[in-house]
């Protein structure tokens, strides 16, 4: 990432609730994002952490009576919060663009793929018909789809899943945005896949100056991708930093347990993969203080107290993290933890 | 193409012989008297009646007499037992009349359904979602005899507004003529249909509404209306258009014979209900295989127009 580079994105505090005949969830609990023209922030956690909410709040597809919204996300000038309806359409696509999950299904079954970025280009600028298929063809070749000029005319079910995320890729290109959000775009692939819709990732972001949120719970797939990580859990980030820092010095159990539950070549090979005792906490009866406090081997009494998302190791990189252990403390119980992160019932080395 | 052509020619083929059979053998059981004695009329002599036995096979076997009917059929010289009319006649006579209601109707309920359905999913839960609902389920549940006849008495008979039945000619009284005499047996036929097909399209598109690939198009900075209708719509009005083909097909095949008779437009539906009151069995024979012939070829309409809305589905 060139330091000094553009703030695109600046998300403080940002709150999602919804309304439910349960009770209200809290989705995304003081969420604060930056993200730099050029970047990629990998924003990460396990399924509920409010992840893909923060995603879809970005690009205003939260929206709907039973939503409260609350703080500021701002993409350059225009609140995205805040914001009107018709402002947000304005820059969807052409500011800050979406890759959805599920190729699978997020491309209309009845319409041709070609035109269905051609009407994305066409909603935003006035190009003629002939003109925007030219620019389509370019973009499906660019992002790896072969004989791209006969593909145009295709419908959705006649590609491979591999092949309609990378559509999903092209049209979210097609009117080159300067944020991109990749919503957990490799989950629904296979291994093969995953890798190669990576390798157009990582050229894209060569190749434009776009700053990339990806969201995933995959902290293997944003190893050598990601300049930063987000942790989320419990619809808060529980530590943010560099990639190096969050892999090399996490201060958080939580993202300790995150990097233990990765399956590592260069180490034996447990007889179980190791997993996070517990179950994450409901989102409308939340537990007090640290969200984390229930399944955390280390805590205390400190920790019924909320701890604040704050720098607690020295070092100008920007690493911040929401447990109140000193970092000292921290590292004892790393070594104590092991090298793979939290001992989880019934891992033997 | 070819193929699936060819298919679907010999199935109608042998959907009409079935129904010709099934009707020709029901009448058959059901008692209505000797058929050439009808025909003869009040005085005959049994010269006469012998005569019409010999023609029309009745004293040969079952099968005889179906397949000299059934050649009476095509060449158009079947007679009615009753009155001894042409039916090809009758029906030609009754076709313009039929059609005339049933494309007027059939195009009022889609468009109406279509409106309201969509109207009311927008504002699903709000009070006018309610409102239409609830006048939707009143028009599914008012019988076509009663709303017909409640609309052209109080409508044509005492307010004057419109007359009170019949059917005017184009070419005799002119367009407007027309337009009048139609308006109430479209509105009472079409109001049963708006009903349903309101409530179909409506859960379709709330169906549709949360697919993934909405939230796409709305990512994609369409305005609200290009991803309602291009997108919401387009995808939830598939299975609407295969409903309302084959409820076109049956209403154009003299189906709406309830408003026929109510409103005395005298189609192809009214000469049907007319002709079992009198169990008079080559009408009926031949507006039943009218009837089947127009239901079979909406169904192949409809499965082609539906592979053509929907690209994953193939013909054949």
């Amino acid at each position: 990432m060139a330091p000094n580079s553009e703030l695109l994105l600046d998300v403080q505090d940002l709150n999602v609730s919804f309304a439910t005949e349960e009770g209200i969830v809290h989705a995304v609990d003081e969420v604060s994002l930056a993200l730099h023209a050029g970047e990629v922030l990998a924003v990460v956690g396990e399924s509920g952490s409010g992840k893909s909410v923060t995603a879809m709040t970005l690009m205003g597809l939260t929206r709907s009576p039973n939503a409260r919204f609350a703080g500021s996300a701002k993409l350059r000038d225009l609140d995205l919060v805040t914001a009107s309806d018709d402002q947000l359409r304005k820059v969807r696509a052409e500011e800050i663009a979406m890759i959805f999950q599920d190729p699978m299904t997020s491309l209309n079954p009845v319409h041709r793929v070609g035109r269905q970025i051609v009407e994305q280009i066409q909603a935003h600028r006035d190009v003629p018909d002939g003109e925007a298929r030219d620019q389509v063809v370019a973009l499906l070749e660019r992002v790896g789809i072969p004989r791209a000029r006969e593909r145009f005319d295709s419908y959705p079910h006649e590609f491979s899943g591999g092949m309609r995320q990378r559509v999903m890729i092209a049209m979210a290109l097609s009117c080159d945005p300067a944020v991109l959000i990749a919503d957990e775009p490799t989950t629904a692939l296979d291994v093969t896949i995953q890798a190669q819709i990576l390798e157009v990732l990582k050229e894209l972001r060569t190749r434009t100056n776009a700053g990339i949120i990806l969201v995933t719970h995959d902290l293997g797939v944003v190893a050598d991708i990601a300049d930063r990580i987000a942790v989320m859990y419990a619809g808060r980030i529980v530590e943010q930093g560099s990639t190096d820092e969050i892999f090399y010095n996490p201060q958080h159990p939580y993202t300790w347990g995150l990097l233990g539950s990765i399956t590592r070549v260069d180490r034996p090979r447990p007889t179980r993969l190791p997993s996070i005792p517990g179950m994450p906490p409901s989102l409308i009866t939340r537990p007090q203080g640290c969200h984390f406090r229930p399944r955390c081997p280390h805590a205390h009494d400190a920790c019924l107290a909320k701890p604040e998302l704050i720098a607690r190791v020295g070092g100008e990189s920007g690493h911040t993290d929401r447990c109140v252990v000193t970092p000292e403390r921290k590292a004892a119980l790393r070594e104590t933890d092991g090298q793979i992160g939290l001992v989880a019932g019934g891992v033997t080395g | 193409m070819g193929r699936f052509v060819a298919r679907r020619v010999v199935g109608m083929l042998l959907v009409m012989f079935a129904v010709s059979v099934l009707t020709f053998l029901i009448f058959n059981v059901i008692p209505n008297g000797d058929p050439a004695d009808r025909m003869a009329g009040k005085n005959s002599t049994p010269v006469q009646i012998d005569a019409i036995e010999k023609e029309w096979g009745f004293d040969k076997s079952l099968p005889v007499q179906y397949a000299t009917t059934m050649e009476k059929v095509f060449t158009g010289d079947l007679v009615s037992y009753y009155t001894q009319t042409n039916v090809a006649e009758q029906i030609r006579r009754g076709i313009p009349r039929t059609f005339a209601l049933a494309i007027g109707a059939a195009l009022l309920w889609f468009a109406m359904g279509t409106a309201l359905g969509l109207y009311t999913a927008i504002r699903a839960g709000r009070w006018s979602d309610t409102l239409v609902t609830v006048l939707a389920l009143i028009g599914v549940s008012m019988p076509v005899f009663w709303l017909g006849a409640l609309a052209s008495y109080y409508l044509g008979f005492k307010a004057g507004l419109f007359p009170n039945g019949g059917y005017a000619e184009i070419g005799e009284e002119g367009l407007w003529e027309w337009v009048k005499h139609m308006i109430l047996p479209w509105t009472v036929l079409a109001t049963l249909f708006i009903g349903v097909y309101s409530r179909v399209l409506r859960s379709n598109v709330l169906d549709t509404i949360n697919d993934d690939y909405v939230r796409t198009a709305r990512a994609k900075g369409l305005s609200e209306r290009r991803v309602m209708i291009h997108h919401v719509l387009r995808n939830s009005l598939i299975p609407i258009v295969t409903l309302w083909g084959l409820d076109f097909g049956a209403v154009l095949g003299g189906g709406a014979i309830l408003t026929e008779t109510v409103f005395d437009l005298d189609g192809v539906g009214q000469y049907f209900a007319e002709s079992i009151g009198t169990l008079d069995v080559p009408p009926v024979l031949a507006v039943t295989l009218f009837g089947a012939f127009f239901i079979v070829i909406l169904n192949t309409v409809v499965d082609i127009v539906y592979a053509a809305l929907d690209p994953r589905i193939r013909l054949s």
